[in-house]
């Protein structure tokens, strides 16, 4: 199986019960990375990051090169770090915060150090309370360690960096509401333009605001070269990635996997991954990328993940998180469970969002409770139109951020590929199949 | 008179003077407020309008926007279990209901000991091992009804004392010292360093 | 290369170019060009946040035509929009239907139901039809969120217009969004309820029925209310108002946009004392301000007695007459609560009838009406875009709340804030430098901001006062905000500070922030002593302090009180009692007060909404007054109570109506005044200044509740040079600056260690009769509050709640206290307005208007 032969670039600590310690750390290569980034000019440690090709772990898959590249000049700047992870299914950056804190603080020193900021902040999900207290403890180390602070390493560069815990909204992720909750205010997105908070971010300054596990691979990308990291994988994907693989499966979990050379079936069956469905139960759908994507069925098993071969089919790589519905999961109570995380993680503001996902919500668990009609099959897709109009991938808006866009996406999925369970919940009252 | 008691207001101050703005200390402060007094009362909320330039009306409403907030009393421990589609698809539910069996209380509401708040959360990020549970933000690892019965023991013996401290305590491990880095001075190093190099370069 | 940023670009609006400044928001483009597009959340007097998504058009773009919202999105060069397609349709009804979805349909009963935005939307673009069948939001029904506020959550739309407003525009945000998704809520601190001054304006802007006003509330209905467009004359800023009836009574008053006042906005005291006019109807007792005079009274046997028109004038006329004859034996103070052309008549009415030049609108808390009209003045809409704005004046959030309200917009986006930190201010925060000044040595400070060495210790720092003078410069671009801080302090204090800031600094202008009504109007007809009519120098007199001692020497007998209440007005309370007690009285007013206990006649005159007019405000633009309701009883208007007043005493006068004062002062000194009346619908010749503003339509959605929307007059601008056009008039010459430089000198006590300089402020919800008269607002009169600097408190163990034994220049009060580091060190501030009936605890503390020191001791 190619995935046993690549590298584990994020995950190498991952047999050492004290992972997270300086020790440990120190002992296992810890450091290195932002040794020879101080020997670098800032802007060659970006061009290895660019050369990388590394693609943004947060969901939008934007290449970090060219993000730090449009960092806006300014006298202050700031780097963000985005551990809000809270998208469904999703529980990577969870493994990183709590086995790894350290190879994620030295990946933000480097990054600071490439984007010359004195200070940066790491927005840590409140639920994490055991994440918040390692990477609290880990920054405390660095600190002592002189990692951190003034003259790192006996070098010119100096840095901050502030733990921010969260405090429980899935809105929160996204970049422009994560600044407003770290500027202490509800998680409101904030409306384009200005498009990039590498223009307009925190505090109205240039901010660049990456995910915890884009931070986790500079240690090694910078050890390396960045031409390593892209000898991996394959077009534009390089690297390995860490995929979060639950549901119907024997073996849930974090698995890092190099790009493109594998495939939905090998992460779900292979006996060291996924290691099958519960029961031998056949597939039923697979979500890809966390509950904002569209679905795939069983015909799509042996796409490989790759960002641009899922973006091909019509649904997204996103956060990396893989839920498999086997063939005795309810269709029509795993969208209405979807929408109703949406209604409950709406911001507010924007109309069709804010009313369109509780309707939608009400909808759905009346046909799963029984009580369907069957113009509430068009109704649903009507309502989903006026909130991504043309229910197209990637969808249209009529909100501010695409959280709105992202409700109709299971119901849309759910509709087109399982209709028929749909209309059974109408004329039964129940679910034939779970 | 500070409703904070004299260590945690030290400990307000300290988590204000790290943020280029007040405000942004917002959420540290509502954290550190309910691990004094297990939720927010108005008389905390009104302590953080005044040490981060806001009003109360803006503390409260930037407060409930968050569910990990409580703006009402809760009981020692906030159980929650999650329902979302990994959870979903492997109990959680079911085990909701069981949960809400065993602790006498309905989803939202506090058992009348008040011991115990019960929630159904959003996924969690741990769907390795679901459903998943959390009891004061800390993961219990309690997938089924059995082991959910164990757990409650447990707690009612304050047998994981050590492991799930009082409602509201998030992160034990306190920041060492405040900021090391002057903006200013940075800046003004950077300038020259630039100039050197420049020279070097021609 | 030449600057080649475009003046103007063309966008392509359903296939149409329509010119417009780059920038501008195409939501407002599309309108001014024809195109209404449907919206809630926008409001052209905040900043847009494009929430509700109701303006979603089309826009293309590079990725082809996407929905964007049009109050959101700057109009560029060549961009193409498309408004009336079937996309955008659906995504218009779309949003409303969910709108709906939450909403109930409880419309009839619904205070907004028939001016109701949402309402009025639906029935243009809803299909009528609701395809939801699940059961709504639900909601306690409506709760109060302050003392003039209910909110009914069921009913928001959560457009935020209200939260932006209060955080925005009032910068009181005690009303916000609590919740997430779709239950998101308006809510308030349970520790701090929603009491801004402000707080109506959101009622006005809320586009549907979530925020209903309590005084207001099934008041009236919509379409059972007639209208008529006016002028608030609560303060001296004169902001535009429709006010609007129902069955012959006053049921509502809303802001209306006028661009050069007050943008729409209003504050509470404005909006809602109009039910001070209707006046509590079980009140009978003539001394108190709650109490509407409607009938002429005489005293008889010691008590005021109702008799006829005859009787009463032919007393007035007795009495007048007598003191009349001997030499300096009338005089008349107040009449800054008048219209122009009734101050217009009772100043010529005085000088001619009485031959008096004894005529004074202040009460002792005004400034020499020659040095104001001498200054180089500037409009509201200057000191808006003055690079540096200086305050020298009280809390004006307290004084003047929307001059407040409009500087504190120029301020957060450009103008540099200079204060004169007397106390507490709501502008502190913002400003650039804050000059701490303490009673006595405002001119001390203004020696030191134009670069002389001041003589004595002053509380500013040399570094504030180095930045001050920095962005002073010579003093271009600098509007000086100049009233009355301190009533306990000798108004030298304040007039020598502006005399010499407006000679080291020539290029800067003045803007007078007096608060009472129409002061301005009553000092440009002369109602001052050394003024007459059209803002003309006049002979000197006395003023009111020195009438008070007069009478109380028996140098004057008699003294015409025109509105107001003296009492209720002067600092020194048992003085002017003890003045009044030996004089003849006679009352030109509608409402009762304490002053009326030593009335001989009283003549009953109609107040604001029941007469017409014109009036001056602060900048000095004339605007008219409308009529909306008739007066009660037998009152008159006060033109005619002078003219037959006039008559009584034999005279033949030149003013007999409202028509002949209006025409007259216009003819005589080209003073704005029946041009105005005619053409009150007409929109603003700015006759000085040839600014010309253009009568616009108003957007509905801005201003809910307004009947018409034509957006009408705001008035003729009646300022420095406007009278050089007049016709000329007697011997008199317009005010110069040379007749007034040659300043009082102020001379003040020693103060010790141990004592407090007296600061004696300004509330804005005083005791007065807007306040006291109005049974909705009558129970938010402040509680008077001694403010003074934690440091000062310290020594005597006192923190905020507290109780305090002041020892004053009388007697000894006890006040509660506030730490309040606003005010500098060394000061205590006590604001001018008591809830105990209108007792005036100040008035105990001090009697003169120098300087004034207390002591604190702790109880
Ligand atoms: C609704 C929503 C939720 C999001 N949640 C997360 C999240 O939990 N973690 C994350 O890293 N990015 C999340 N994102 C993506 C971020 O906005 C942003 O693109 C990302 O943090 C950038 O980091 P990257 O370039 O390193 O991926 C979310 C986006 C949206 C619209
Ligand atoms: S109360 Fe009215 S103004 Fe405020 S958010 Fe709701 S609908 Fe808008
Ligand atoms: S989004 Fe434009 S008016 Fe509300």
């Amino acid at each position: 199986m190619a995935f046993l032969d690549s590298p584990r670039i994020v995950t190498s600590r991952k047999d050492f019960a004290d992972s997270f310690t300086l020790t440990r750390y120190l002992a296992t290569g810890g450091y290195a990375g932002l040794t020879k980034a101080l020997s670098m000019f800032p802007e060659q440690v970006a061009a290895e990051v660019d050369a990388a090709s590394l693609l943004g772990r947060g969901g939008a898959g934007f290449p970090a090169g060219r993000k730090w590249s449009m960092l806006r000049k300014s006298a202050v700047s700031y780097l963000v770090v985005n551990g809000d992870e809270s998208e469904p299914a999703t529980f990577k950056d969870h493994y990183l915060v709590e086995r790894d804190p350290h190879q994620l603080v030295e990946g933000v020193i480097i990054a600071a150090y490439a984007l010359q900021v004195t200070r940066a902040f790491i927005f840590l999900r409140g639920e994490f309370a055991l994440g918040l207290e390692r990477v609290q403890q880990a920054v405390n180390e660095a600190y002592e360690h002189g990692a951190l602070g003034r003259h790192i390493f006996g070098s010119s560069f100096s840095l901050d960096i502030v733990v921010h815990p969260g405090a429980g909204a899935y809105i929160c992720g996204e970049e422009t509401s994560l600044i407003e909750a770290l500027e202490g205010k509800r998680g409101f997105p904030r409306i384009k333009p200005p498009f990039f908070p590498a223009v307009t971010g925190l505090y109205g300054e240039p901010t660049v605001v990456n995910n915890v596990e884009t931070m986790s691979n500079l240690p090694w990308i910078v050890t390396h070269s960045g031409a390593a990291f892209a000898a991996l994988g394959a077009g534009r994907s390089t690297g390995t990635r860490l995929f979060a693989l639950a549901g119907r499966v024997n073996n849930p979990g974090v698995y890092e996997i190099e790009m493109v050379k594998n495939t939905f079936r090998d992460i779900i069956y292979d006996p060291a991954l996924g290691g099958g469905v519960i029961g031998d139960k056949a597939v039923r759908a697979i979500i890809p990328g966390g509950v904002s994507a569209p679905w795939f069925g069983p015909d799509q098993l042996d796409l490989a993940l790759g960002q641009d071969e899922v973006a091909a089919e019509g649904s997204m790589l996103g956060s990396g998180s893989i839920v498999v519905l086997d063939e005795d999961s309810c269709v029509v109570r795993a969208a209405w469970r979807i929408t109703k995380f949406f209604s409950r993680e709406s911001c507010g503001q924007c109309t069709p969002c804010r009313e369109g996902s509780g309707w939608l919500e009400r909808i759905l668990y009346r046909l799963e409770h029984g009580g369907g009609r069957v113009e509430d099959l068009d109704l649903l897709l009507d309502l989903a139109d006026n909130i991504a109009p043309g229910l197209t991938w990637p969808p249209q808006q009529t909100t501010i951020c695409v959280l709105g866009s992202s409700i109709p996406s299971s119901i849309h999925s759910a509709l087109s590929l399982f209709r028929d369970d749909f209309v059974a919940h109408v004329d039964h009252g129940s679910c034939p199949h779970g | 008179m500070s409703h904070l008691r004299t260590e945690m207001r030290q400990r307000a101050e300290e988590l204000v003077s790290l943020y280029p703005s007040r405000r942004s200390a917002m959420l540290p402060l509502l954290h550190l407020c309910q691990e004094q007094d297990g939720y927010l009362t108005d008389e905390a909320m009104a302590e953080v309008a005044e040490l981060t330039g806001t009003t109360p009306a803006e503390v409260r409403g930037t407060a409930s926007f968050y569910d990990m907030f409580h703006l009402e009393p809760v009981g020692r421990y906030v159980v929650g279990v999650c329902t979302n589609i990994a959870c979903l698809l492997r109990g959680g539910e079911e085990l909701l209901a069981h949960a809400s069996e065993v602790l006498g209380c309905a989803v939202g509401a506090t058992s009348d000991d008040g011991l115990f708040t019960l929630e159904e959360t959003e996924c969690l990020a741990d769907c390795n091992v679901a459903p998943v549970v959390q009891v004061n933000h800390r993961y219990v690892r309690t997938t089924t009804p059995e082991a959910f019965d164990g757990l409650v023991a447990d707690l009612r013996a304050g047998r994981l004392d050590h492991d799930v401290p009082p409602h509201g305590t998030l992160i034990r491990v306190r920041r060492s010292g405040g900021l090391r880095v002057d903006s200013a001075e940075i800046a003004a190093e950077r300038a020259s360093a630039r100039d050197a190099r420049a020279l070097r370069e021609q | 290369m030449a600057d080649e940023t475009p003046t103007t670009v063309t966008i392509t609006l359903n296939g149409r170019p329509v010119v417009a400044a780059p920038g501008e928001l195409l939501i407002s483009v599309a309108e001014r060009a024809g195109t209404y597009i449907p919206r809630f959340c926008y409001h052209p007097r905040m900043e847009p946040v494009g929430v509700c998504r109701m303006c979603l058009v089309e826009v293309e773009g590079p990725r082809g035509a996407t929905l964007q919202p049009s109050c959101y999105l700057r109009v560029n060069d060549g961009m193409a929009v498309v408004t009336d397609s079937e996309k955008v349709k659906k995504a218009q009804d779309g949003v409303l239907e969910f709108l709906l979805a939450n909403h109930p349909l409880d419309c009839p009963v619904c205070d907004k139901g028939g001016e109701c935005p949402l309402q009025d939307q639906t029935l243009a673009h809803g299909s009528g039809e609701t395809r939801f069948v699940e059961e709504k939001r639900h909601f306690e029904k409506p709760i109060p969120i302050g003392e003039l506020v209910l909110l009914d959550r069921e009913r928001c739309i959560q457009c935020s217009r209200c939260t932006r407003f209060a955080a925005e525009v009032a910068g009181d945000a005690q009303i916000d969004f609590a919740g997430r998704g779709d239950l998101l809520e308006v809510a308030p601190s349970p520790t701090q309820p929603f009491d801004s001054v402000f707080s109506g304006n959101t009622v006005q802007i809320c586009p549907v029925g979530a925020l209903t006003a309590k005084p207001y509330r099934f008041s009236a209905r919509p379409w059972d209310l007639d209208q008529v467009e006016s002028t608030c004359t609560t303060c001296a800023v004169g902001c535009r108002i429709a006010v609007q009836s129902s069955g012959g009574r006053l049921s509502r008053v809303l802001g209306l946009d006028s661009d050069a006042v007050n943008h729409g906005w209003l504050c509470d005291k404005g909006r809602f004392s109009l039910d001070s006019v209707d006046g509590n109807e079980e009140s009978t007792d003539v001394l108190s301000p709650a109490t509407r005079v409607s009938v002429p009274m005489v005293r008889e046997d010691g008590v005021l007695t109702p008799t006829s028109w005859s009787h009463a004038l032919a007393r007035a006329a007795a009495v007048l007459g007598e003191s009349s004859r001997g030499p300096d034996g009338v005089g008349v103070i107040g009449g800054a609560a008048l219209t122009n052309e009734a101050a217009y008549a009772w100043s010529r009415f005085a000088r001619e009838v009485l031959d008096t030049e004894h005529v004074d609108c202040h009460y002792g808390d005004g400034l020499d009406g020659r040095l104001l009209q001498a200054l180089p003045g500037a409009t509201i809409n200057d000191a808006a875009s003055a690079r540096v704005i200086v305050t020298l004046t009280g809390d004006l959030r307290q004084e003047l709340p929307v001059l407040y309200l409009r500087l504190r917009e120029a301020v957060r986006q450009k103008s540099a804030l200079i204060e004169f930190a007397f106390g507490a201010s709501a502008l502190r925060s913002l400003a650039r430098v804050a000059l701490a000044v303490r009673p006595g040595e405002a001119h001390l400070v203004a020696h030191a901001l134009a670069g002389e060495t001041p003589t004595a210790d002053i509380a500013a720092s040399a570094a504030d006062i180095a930045s001050a003078r920095e962005l002073l410069g010579d003093g271009e671009g600098v509007v000086v905000v100049v009233g009355r801080p301190n009533l306990a302090e000798d108004p030298a204090v304040i007039e020598t500070a502006l005399r010499t800031l407006a000679e080291r600094f020539p290029r800067a202008r003045f803007l007078v922030a007096l608060r009472r009504a129409n002061v301005r109007g009553a000092l440009d007809m002369g109602l001052a002593p050394g003024l007459a009519p059209g803002r003309r120098l006049g002979a000197p007199g006395r003023d009111t302090l020195a009438q008070i001692d007069a009478l109380s020497s028996g140098a004057q007998s008699a003294v015409v009180l025109l509105g107001g209440c003296l009492l209720g007005n002067v600092l020194d309370v048992e003085r002017a009692r003890a003045a009044l007690e030996r004089a003849h009285v006679v009352a030109v007013t509608g409402h009762g007060g304490a002053s009326l206990a030593y009335a001989d006649v009283v003549l009953p005159a109609a107040v604001s909404h029941e007469r017409r007019g014109t009036v001056t405000n602060l900048e000095g633009r004339v605007s008219a007054l409308a009529a909306k309701v008739a007066a009660p009883g037998s009152a008159w208007d006060d033109v005619t109570i002078a003219a037959e007043l006039a008559v009584a005493l034999g005279a033949s006068p030149e003013v007999t109506s409202l028509e002949v004062a209006a025409k007259l002062l216009e003819e005589t000194t080209g003073y704005p005044a029946l041009s105005v009346l005619n053409d009150a619908s007409a929109d603003g010749v700015l006759a000085s200044t040839g600014e010309r503003s253009a009568r616009r339509t108003l957007d509905p959605m801005a201003f809910p509740g307004v009947r018409s929307t034509d957006a009408l007059g705001q008035g003729e601008f009646a300022g420095d040079t406007v009278l050089a056009h007049a016709h000329g008039h007697g011997s008199s010459a317009p005010v110069t600056w040379d007749q007034v430089t040659a300043g009082s000198g102020v001379a003040l006590p020693h103060v010790d260690a141990y004592s407090l300089r007296l600061f004696a402020s300004r509330r804005l919800y005083d005791h007065g009769i807007a306040m006291s008269g109005s049974p909705s607002l009558r129970g938010l009169i402040d509680e008077t509050t001694l403010r003074a600097h934690h440091a000062d408190l310290d020594r005597l163990g006192l923190v905020t709640g507290d109780t305090v034994s002041v020892v004053g220049e009388n007697e000894r009060v006890t006040l509660p206290v506030a730490s309040d580091d606003a005010v500098p060190r060394g000061v205590a501030e006590v604001g001018f307005g008591t809830r105990r009936d209108g007792e005036n605890l100040l008035s105990r503390l001090c009697s003169s208007q120098t300087l004034t020191l207390v002591r604190l001791e702790s109880r």
